[in-house]
């Protein structure tokens, strides 16, 4: 009997051990941080997700979590094709590409200061004109009516639209066009984006590039305004 | 009374055979499921954004692009009037069951030694699935190989139908290794070479090659120059089939995929009998010749900027020694990938990067970041060739050129 206790206690102090030898970072190991775990993000996206010099590649810090996440979803299953991409999350499980959202999302690097526009002032004001008040004519909802008066998006799946470049913005634009970008049925961007010439793509582009961070960048809370129309990025 | 107690004790009993039966369905079920995965069925029979088993997804060759099937149980367009012993034809004989020929981008020359008992659980899984509607997508092949007579030729060089028979002289670890590996598993599809007919020579099985459209080089099993296990441990050896990282190396590129459908859902019996049976038939091999098409001048400039490049970019990962932190950031010093004669994976890795698979023993991976943008043709060629030949790494050094030309290699 006493033979059999002692080598339960045994049994248990090996265990504790084992327990606090776990819970110390092992020598020699790498961090065991997300920052480490997207470091093959960081050369494109920024260490933050702010975004880098090359303008196609997009600014990912403050997006809504769940914004973010439907992105990697589509990129890992090749419903969004960029095979950099396509190629990196291809066999990543769903609970780590929302963890990876999450970080982007919660990640607040300062946003970049508005860019000096290529275009003309004519250009511009349409682009102001289609962002904020839309084209009821050609059914094109204003871009405010979903991506919220700030341009900071809604949770849990509308993006914010700052600190995005015009190439950037435009390509996307582009892609929906072309049906090469699509999302969830109802597929509201693509709806929108039919409607578009590509000089409405060039103003709304161009004009959002220069649009200032409001004081508070994050995304409003769900709920914040009605959708004009149904999105299946966004069920309600 | 007397008789009315013998039906009720013979309806209990009834209900006992039927309950038995029923267990025993399920355990073939179950059990044909686990084997569907050990033959990674879903890799090619699932699309993406797909259902599971529905086929339709593209797989390019060097002949054309060949659509997989729908083996979901649909009487119409899957295999819904199959019987147990059509689907065994199938797989055992690589023929529909009208006698129809197989393209044999289906590993029927593998799964040929798969058992009966095996085929008919498989089979039986797949009977319990949701049956899909979903029509097969016709062959885009091009000409002559739109010709399905032509794979009568193919057969006849390259295809020996039966059965896996076990070697009475190795253990039963090593011959349940040996099953898995060479039938269900069949890791010949990438490890052995391919020839123009898409081909392999019995004499070649697991000596390694370049996978024909995806440009990664699958390294040869039996090579210790290679993907040779002969060296590693046991547990090395499990660990990276299991996790799809070891404190030897790491899984990326197609084999990612293997890990991730498949091995990883393996028992630690079975993935212990894999390691066993690759551990064996490794062969020791003698130092590889230390030859280089490039001029020794250009190798020394190459080696010397390759270190800059090193000790910027990769150090912080890799170390200083390229001894790495394993088993997440791999050795980059004796690390047989690194050295192999074919540098085409060391070049594609440091130009796209990439993630071991996420699976259950390892879920969170840790990746690497693509350097394609960061660097010219010359560094990346330069830090190859760096890590092929510093800490002792016995490689050779690379071209730009050879750089270059991976750049547009497809990614997936």
């Amino acid at each position: 009997m006493f033979a059999r206790t002692t080598a339960l206690a045994a049994a248990i102090a090996t265990l504790a051990a084992f327990d606090g030898a776990a819970a110390q970072p092992l020598a020699n190991q790498p961090p065991d941080t997300m920052a480490a775990r997207v470091e093959a993000c960081t050369p494109c996206h920024g260490n933050k997700g702010e975004g880098t010099s090359d303008v196609y590649f997009p600014r990912l810090a403050g997006k809504p979590a769940g914004y973010l996440y439907n992105q990697l979803l589509a990129f890992r299953s090749g419903r969004r094709k960029y095979p950099p991409m396509n190629y990196l999350l291809e066999f990543l499980p769903d609970p780590y590409l929302e963890a990876m959202a999450e970080y982007f999302a919660s990640e607040h690097p300062p946003l970049p200061p508005p860019a000096p526009s290529e275009v003309s002032k004519d250009v511009l004001a349409l682009g102001a004109l289609l962002a904020t008040s839309g084209d009821a004519g050609r059914n094109i909802p204003a871009c405010v009516s979903c991506h919220g008066p700030g341009l900071t998006g809604m949770q849990p799946g509308i993006p914010g639209l700052l600190g995005l470049r015009a190439a950037y913005v435009s390509a996307q634009l582009g892609a929906w066009r072309y049906g090469t970008r699509t999302a969830k049925s109802p597929d509201c961007m693509q709806l929108v984006a039919g409607h578009l010439t590509e000089a409405d793509v060039t103003a709304v582009a161009a004009w959002l590039a220069t649009w200032p961070a409001p004081a508070n960048p994050a995304p409003v809370p769900k709920g914040t305004y009605a959708l004009p129309f149904g999105c299946g990025s966004q069920p309600n | 009374m007397g008789s009315k107690l013998s039906i009720t004790l013979l309806a209990i009993a009834a209900l006992t055979t039927a309950a038995q039966a029923q267990d025993k369905a399920t355990d073939i079920i179950a059990r044909g499921e686990y084997l569907a995965r050990a033959g990674d069925c879903t890799a090619c029979h699932t699309a993406p954004e797909g259902h599971l088993f529905a086929g339709g997804r593209a797989m390019p060759t060097p002949f054309g692009t060949l659509y997989t099937s729908n083996i979901t149980p649909d009487p119409d367009t899957g295999i819904g009037k199959w019987s147990a012993n059509d689907f065994y034809k199938t797989m055992h004989s690589g023929r529909f069951p009208d006698g129809g020929l197989i393209y044999p981008a289906m590993p029927f020359a593998s799964y040929t030694k798969v058992t009966r008992a095996d085929s008919d659980a498989i089979f039986a899984y797949l009977r319990s699935i949701a049956p899909v509607n979903q029509k097969n997508k016709p062959h885009e092949l091009r000409f002559p190989y739109d010709n399905r007579q032509l794979i009568l030729g193919w057969r006849t060089l390259y295809f020996r139908e039966g059965e896996f028979k076990p070697d009475p002289s190795k253990s039963a670890e090593w011959n349940r290794g040996a099953y898995l590996v060479e039938g269900l598993g069949h890791c010949g599809m990438c490890h052995s070479p391919i020839n123009a007919l898409g081909g392999t020579a019995q004499s070649d099985a697991f000596k390694g090659g370049l996978i024909p459209m995806q440009n990664w080089y699958a390294p040869s099993l039996t090579s210790n120059r290679e993907a040779g296990l002969g060296d590693w441990s046991i547990k090395d050896i499990t660990d990276l089939l299991q996790t799809g990282v070891s404190m030897r190396g790491v899984v990326y590129g197609p084999m990612a995929e293997v890990v991730h459908n498949s091995l990883q859902y393996l028992s630690d019996e079975d993935t212990k009998a894999m390691a066993v049976y690759l551990k064996g038939i490794a062969e020791p091999s003698p130092p590889p010749p230390a030859s280089s098409t490039l001029p020794t001048s250009e190798s020394s400039l190459l080696i010397s900027l390759g270190k800059t490049v090193y000790d910027k970019s990769c150090a912080s990962c890799h170390g200083m020694q390229g001894e790495g932190k394993p088993p997440h950031w791999p050795p980059l010093a004796n690390n047989q990938s690194i050295e192999m004669q074919s540098a085409v994976n060391p070049i594609r890795m440091v130009l796209n990067g990439g993630y071991p698979p996420g699976t259950k023993g390892n879920p969170m991976p840790y990746g690497m970041p693509p350097f394609a943008g960061l660097l010219s043709d010359n560094e990346v060629a330069a830090v190859v060739s760096y890590i092929r030949t510093a800490w002792g790494n016995r490689g050779t050094p690379v071209s730009a050129r050879e750089a270059n030309e991976l750049r547009s290699a497809p990614l997936n």
